[in-house]
Parts: C-alpha cells; sequence; structure tokens
C-alpha cells in the first residue's frame, strides 16, 4: 500500500560486501540490538531489519559511522541519547558488558521479576513479596538491587528492615485501592459532566453543516457544532520514601498504583536522597507484581532525606513533561529536610509557577500536637495550596471532596 | 546524496552540523523514515529542516503544531464559501441532491493542508512538523497514519496516495512526553547546545564580517553562561544576535569592553530574573575565564 517512493534508492544492495564479514557483524548487530532492548530501548523488528541493512552498508566504513548510524536508530528518547555511548563501548568494546549494562534504574530482567512474582502470587498476600525479594537478593543477586544499594543514601542502609510487610494487611490493601478507585470514578464523572453541559458546542462544524445543508438548497438549517475536549486533570504524585517515612511509605505506594491505574493521565515520582521516576515500574495492573517491582528499585530507601535536591531534579528533568496547567501535583511527605530550607523555598515557588495547585499531604500532621515547624516545611509552606493529614485512609478520603473541586 | 556530501552542503548553506546529524540526515532519506529531532528551545532545530530543503533545493512545507491542533488544519479542508455558491448556482437545474453533493465534493473544492501538500509534491519536499509535543495526542494518532503509509484517506473522495515521499522532520521540546508509537516510527536525533569550537563556526559561518578571536571569545562566554542557573538559556539565536550587536558596536575584545558586554546582554537573557542574576560582578568573572 506503500506509494513507491520516487526519492531514488540510495542504499547499496548487500553485495558491495564480502559474505562472511557481513553476516558476522550483522549477528553483531542483531546482539547489540537485543542488549538495547534488554535496557529498555525502544526497539523493535523495523529498527532490527534497518539496522542490519545499516550493517552492510557500514561493513566497509569507519567503525564511528556504525555508532552514529546505530545511535539514530536505536534511540528515541534524550535519556536514551545519553546512555547509548556506554553501552555502546560495552558491547563492541568489550569493557566489562556485564557490570555496565544494568544500569540503575532500568526495569529488572524480566526472568527475576518473573520468578518473583510467580513465588509471590498465590493468594496475592503481601507479606510474601517481601520474604521473595530478599531471598532473590541473598541467592541471584540481582545486579540492579545492588547497583541501586550502593547509590542510596548512607553506608548503613536500613534494607534489612524495609516496612513493606509491617504496614499493609490484606484488608488493608484492598481499601486503599478502593479509595484510589472512587476517587478517580467521582474525578472521571465530574469531567464528563462538564462536557455534556457543552454540547452545544463553542464552533460551527462546517463540513457537517454543509453536508445537512444540500437537501435545502444551500440553507444551513441544521448546525452542526464541535466543541472542544477538556483537558483531563493529571496527578503528579511525588512521595517522600525517607527513613522517617518509612511507616508510611509502603502503605502509599500502594495507594499511588491505584491512583495511576484508573486515572488517565498520572505519574508517580519516588525520592529520598535522589528522585526516581517510578511510573513506568507501576504501569503493572496487577498490584502485587507492581508493588514487588517498586521494592526491587526502592531497596536501599529509608536513608536521609534531600527535598529541595529532588524537588530540583524534578523541576528540572520532568516538571516540563509532567505537569500542565491543569496538572495537581501532590507531595507527600514530613519535611524533614537535611538539605538547606531556601533551596526547598525556592524549588517550590518555581513548581507553583508551573502548576494549578499543590498538595502536601503530611503523615504527622495526624500525630497529636504536631506543628510544622521543621525548617523545609516552613519553606514551603508559603506555596501549598492545600496541607492536609495522610496518616490514614480516612484522611485521604477527606481529600476527594477538594480534588474534585479543582 | 552520499554522506560525507551532507556535512559538506549543510556548511555551504550556513548550518554547521556534526557527523552525527550528518548520519541521521542521509539515514532518514535512505530509509525513508521520519526524523524526530529532541532539545532545548533555541539549539536550532528547525534550522535542520530549513537546510535540508535549500540543500536539496526543494520546497519546505511546514506544519507549526499548537494545542487544538485537528485534521482539518493540518490535512485538509473543504472550501465552504465556494461549495455554498455552487450549491445556490446549481438550486434552478433540478439536480439530485446526490449529484450537487457529488459535485461540491470533489477535488476543485478541496483545500490542501500541509500534509496533504507535502504528498502531493512532484518532487519530494521537505515536511517539517514543528513543536510536535504541542498538539494534542489524538492529532499524533492521525500524524502517525500518514507517516506509515504516506496515504490520506477523504471520506468524501477516497483515498490520495504520495505522488513522492516528503523527508520528514519532527521537532519537539519535550514539554509532553510523546507516544512511544511515533517515537519508534521516527529515527532520533538529540540536539544540545553546540560546543564552544561549533559555536564559533555557527558564528563565523553566520556572521562572515566577524573576527575570529572575537567569535571564539564570544562562544566561550555564552558557553559558560549556559552554565549558570538560568531561566532560560540562551540558544544559538541568541548568541547570533549578540554577536551581530556586538560587531555593530565595533567591539573587537570582551574583556577590554566589560560595560558594553553588561548592557548588550539583553540580547541573551530573555527574564527580568535572568538579568538581575547576572550582576556586573558575575559578568566580570565569566569574562575573566573567557580572557
Amino acid at each position: 500500500m506503500i506509494a513507491q517512493p520516487s526519492v531514488p534508492e540510495q542504499v547499496p544492495g548487500p553485495e558491495t560486501v564480502s559474505p562472511l564479514a557481513g553476516a558476522q557483524l550483522r549477528g553483531r548487530v542483531a546482539a547489540f540490538l537485543a542488549l538495547l532492548r534488554d535496557n529498555g530501548f525502544l526497539v523493535g523488528l523495523e529498527e532490527t531489519r534497518d539496522s542490519l541493512r545499516l550493517a552492510t552498508l557500514m561493513a566497509l566504513d569507519r567503525p564511528a559511522a556504525l555508532r552514529d548510524g546505530l545511535r539514530s536508530l536505536g534511540c528515541s528518547r534524550p535519556e536514551e541519547w545519553r546512555r547509548f555511548d556506554e553501552l555502546f563501548d560495552a558491547f563492541w568494546l568489550g569493557a566489562g558488558m556485564k557490570r555496565v549494562t544494568q544500569v540503575s534504574g532500568a526495569p529488572p530482567p524480566s526472568g527475576a521479576t518473573r520468578r518473583l512474582s510467580e513465588a509471590g502470587a498465590p493468594g496475592g498476600s503481601l507479606g510474601q513479596p517481601d520474604q521473595v525479594s530478599r531471598a532473590d537478593d541473598a541467592g541471584a543477586g540481582n545486579p540492579a538491587d545492588r547497583q541501586g544499594r550502593r547509590e542510596g543514601a548512607t553506608a548503613s542502609e536500613s534494607l534489612a528492615e524495609t516496612d513493606l510487610r509491617h504496614v499493609a494487611s490484606p484488608e488493608e490493601l484492598a481499601r486503599v485501592h478502593e479509595l484510589a478507585d472512587r476517587l478517580a470514578r467521582r474525578m472521571r464523572h465530574r469531567l464528563s459532566r462538564r462536557e455534556r453541559l457543552r454540547r452545544r458546542g463553542r464552533r460551527l462544524d462546517l463540513r457537517r453543516t454543509i453536508h445537512r445543508s444540500i437537501a435545502r438548497g444551500g440553507l444551513p438549517i441544521d448546525l452542526a457544532w464541535r466543541k472542544r475536549r477538556d483537558k483531563p486533570l493529571r496527578l503528579v504524585v511525588v512521595l517522600d520514601a525517607s527513613g522517617s517515612m518509612s511507616q508510611y511509605s509502603a502503605f502509599f505506594v500502594r495507594f499511588i498504583h491505584g491512583v495511576l491505574d484508573r486515572f488517565r493521565e498520572a505519574e508517580a515520582f519516588v525520592f529520598h536522597t535522589r528522585l526516581i521516576h517510578v511510573s513506568p515500574a507501576l504501569k503493572e495492573r496487577n498490584a502485587a507484581k507492581a508493588v514487588e517491582r517498586l521494592s526491587l528499585i526502592a531497596q536501599g530507601w529509608s536513608g536521609g532525606t534531600k527535598i529541595g535536591e529532588s524537588l530540583a531534579a524534578f523541576n528540572r528533568n520532568y516538571a516540563a513533561r509532567a505537569v500542565h496547567g491543569r496538572s495537581v501535583v501532590m507531595i507527600v511527605s514530613d519535611g524533614y529536610d537535611t538539605g538547606a530550607p531556601e533551596l526547598l523555598g525556592r524549588e517550590m515557588a518555581a513548581l507553583r509557577r508551573r502548576t494549578r495547585r499543590i498538595v502536601w499531604l503530611n503523615p504527622m500532621i495526624g500525630w497529636q500536637g504536631y506543628e510544622p515547624t521543621a525548617g523545609g516545611m516552613q519553606a514551603a509552606m508559603p506555596y501549598v495550596d492545600l496541607f492536609a493529614p495522610a496518616h490514614n485512609l480516612k484522611s485521604l478520603e477527606a481529600l476527594a471532596p477538594y480534588l474534585e473541586r479543582v | 546524496m552520499q554522506r560525507k556530501d551532507i556535512a559538506d552542503r549543510l556548511a555551504g548553506v550556513g548550518y554547521v552540523a556534526d557527523t552525527q546529524l550528518a548520519m541521521a540526515l542521509w539515514l532518514m532519506e535512505s530509509l525513508q523514515r521520519p526524523l524526530l529531532l529532541e532539545g532545548a528551545a533555541g539549539v536550532g532545530k528547525t534550522e535542520v529542516a530549513k537546510a535540508l530543503a535549500q540543500i536539496h533545493d526543494t520546497r519546505l512545507i511546514r506544519l507549526q503544531c499548537y494545542e487544538g491542533l485537528d485534521a482539518n488544519a493540518a490535512i485538509y479542508e473543504w472550501n465552504y464559501q465556494r461549495q455554498l455558491l455552487a450549491i445556490k448556482a446549481r438550486e434552478g437545474r433540478g439536480e439530485s441532491a446526490d449529484a450537487v453533493e457529488k459535485h461540491i465534493f470533489s477535488e476543485e473544492f478541496l483545500l490542501e493542508r500541509p500534509l496533504l501538500a507535502a504528498i502531493r509534491e512532484d518532487r519530494p519536499a521537505v515536511l517539517l512538523i514543528d513543536e510536535i509535543d504541542r498538539a494534542d495526542e489524538e492529532f499524533e494518532a492521525f500524524l502517525l497514519e500518514v507517516l506509515s503509509d504516506y496515504q490520506i484517506s477523504i471520506p468524501e473522495l477516497g483515498t490520495v496516495k504520495a505522488v513522492s515521499v516528503p523527508l520528514v522532520v519532527l521537532t519537539s521540546n519535550g514539554t509532553r512526553e510523546l507516544s512511544d508509537a511515533l517515537r519508534r516510527r521516527c529515527l532520533y536525533h538529540f540536539v544540545d547546545y553546540p560546543g564552544e569550537d561549533k559555536e564559533a563556526r555557527i558564528l563565523q559561518t553566520r556572521l562572515p564580517g566577524i573576527d575570529v578571536a572575537l567569535a571564539q571569545q564570544i562562544a566561550a562566554f555564552v558557553a559558560r553562561l549556559r552554565k549558570e542557573d538560568l531561566r532560560k538559556v540562551p540558544g544559538v539565536a541568541e548568541s547570533l544576535d549578540w554577536a551581530a550587536a556586538l560587531v555593530g558596536l565595533d567591539v573587537r575584545d570582551l574583556a577590554r569592553e566589560p560595560e558594553v558586554v553588561q548592557d548588550t546582554l539583553l540580547c541573551l537573557l530573555k527574564t527580568q530574573e535572568d538579568r538581575l542574576a547576572l550582576a556586573p560582578e558575575v559578568t566580570q568573572r565569566l569574562l575573566g575565564k573567557v580572557a
């Protein structure tokens, strides 16, 4: 069905390369693309085919050209662009590929995930995943874990006391999901109601109007209208997973999973001493699996907190993409920042300029006699639209009416 | 066109390209795939398409994306005024409604918009789809359809097949995450701010009268400036403006005329905050490193 191009075909056929060298190179290229795919690059059949075509051409050319060509074909976003050289060197120059390839942040290899989820699946119990992930840790030693831990906050990581196990009983989990469901449903309902009211539309749909008018001699009697669709509200959750929050973070991870699943547009980030974009890991529909995956990423959480720096990283790297005019940013943190409060204040101001609402959920508010006196909290307060408790399900439920009004 | 020629020819029309970009442009021609250029605002993404059209001596068709852009504005539209007139004109002839409909939904009443125009060019045109991240996700789906088959179906008229396959360049500032499907369809090139040497070469190519040493100084200064914590990082267009201003003011050596530098910074800094951040001492410090 593709129209015949009038551009002359400029790729010479494979006959320009000696068959043996060509075949060898093609094999290597295919293996390299598989490596890219394992590292989360978007490489499909088409890329493979084109790369093989490219490889046949490049065999007689400089290796640098092969690098440039494969980069154009294999990469599809800035992060990949930056990681490409590392992977290319590791593979083609043989610089310790095994160590380099599993860069932290890449999804764990599917094999490991499957092993974990199979073990964790029976009964969907939440106690199990934690044990399983640690069993795996001790045995096979998932490289992603180790990497994550090495980059963690302090040497005395508190991973042995990961809290996932303690917090959520299955009943609690069920209620969290139910709540997230209800929140999302109400939100959607509100949006659709708004659309119905606008049924008359704002602009005339000329094409349809003319169609209808033919039978009436060109008199536009039946007008067709067109309405503009509302952009759905987008929820961006930034969760503090530092030591002081450890009793709550597991609970919120599950809440976020529920939200991400129901909202058409939602993004989630987790920070302790650095910021991690976790939406991809949470896209898994099966809650138990998703939480396991996150617990893998989260190995080595619960060190110090650098809220200001993490927000700065968010503003710099993600905000332009994740936050738009119809976004609500929800920060879940106790506000205990080991960084400078001035930095936090500045970054909050920058974030405020981009978004519609900032909601700060602080589990400590639920504690008796708590005052937001932590330095970081003080600096952030002027930019927060809603400062609310979030220490139990009830307090989260109380949030729903507010989100609906946004 | 051969790969080596591309960089040379681009330089010939005033675009300084590195080998990576030359490779990407060659691949998009050879493999007939669109090229997605991503990078901060002002690094010269749009210029790539313009230069590409120049070296191929072909038409540049540009589609500027915006929120709410729909198929009517991007692909085709019917000429409603003429249609209404035609209906009126035929009123008295007693033609059936079907016949009238057939007549007014014919080629004659069709208005080409950029996408349709691009695939109906006799010679492959360069189609620039600028700031695709501003368009809605629904539009991405439309675009994907056009870019994969190079044909457009118009319900009233049938399918329009491509006369020639255009060279498609998409640009994105990364204000929205693009769909994986679109990313996969495209070759990818990340355009970064040019390094010092490259920027100096750009200045010399675009401003032939400029002193070589001054161009180097300007490039070095701007490179340092980009490392400062600014709200709007100056792009290549800004440094070109600034260089032109300095040449116009007959500046030879930046270090010797800090006041002029300070006064002309408005060419580079586009927000009040940034201007305040760059106090004379800061400028002095940056100049110190340059000289």
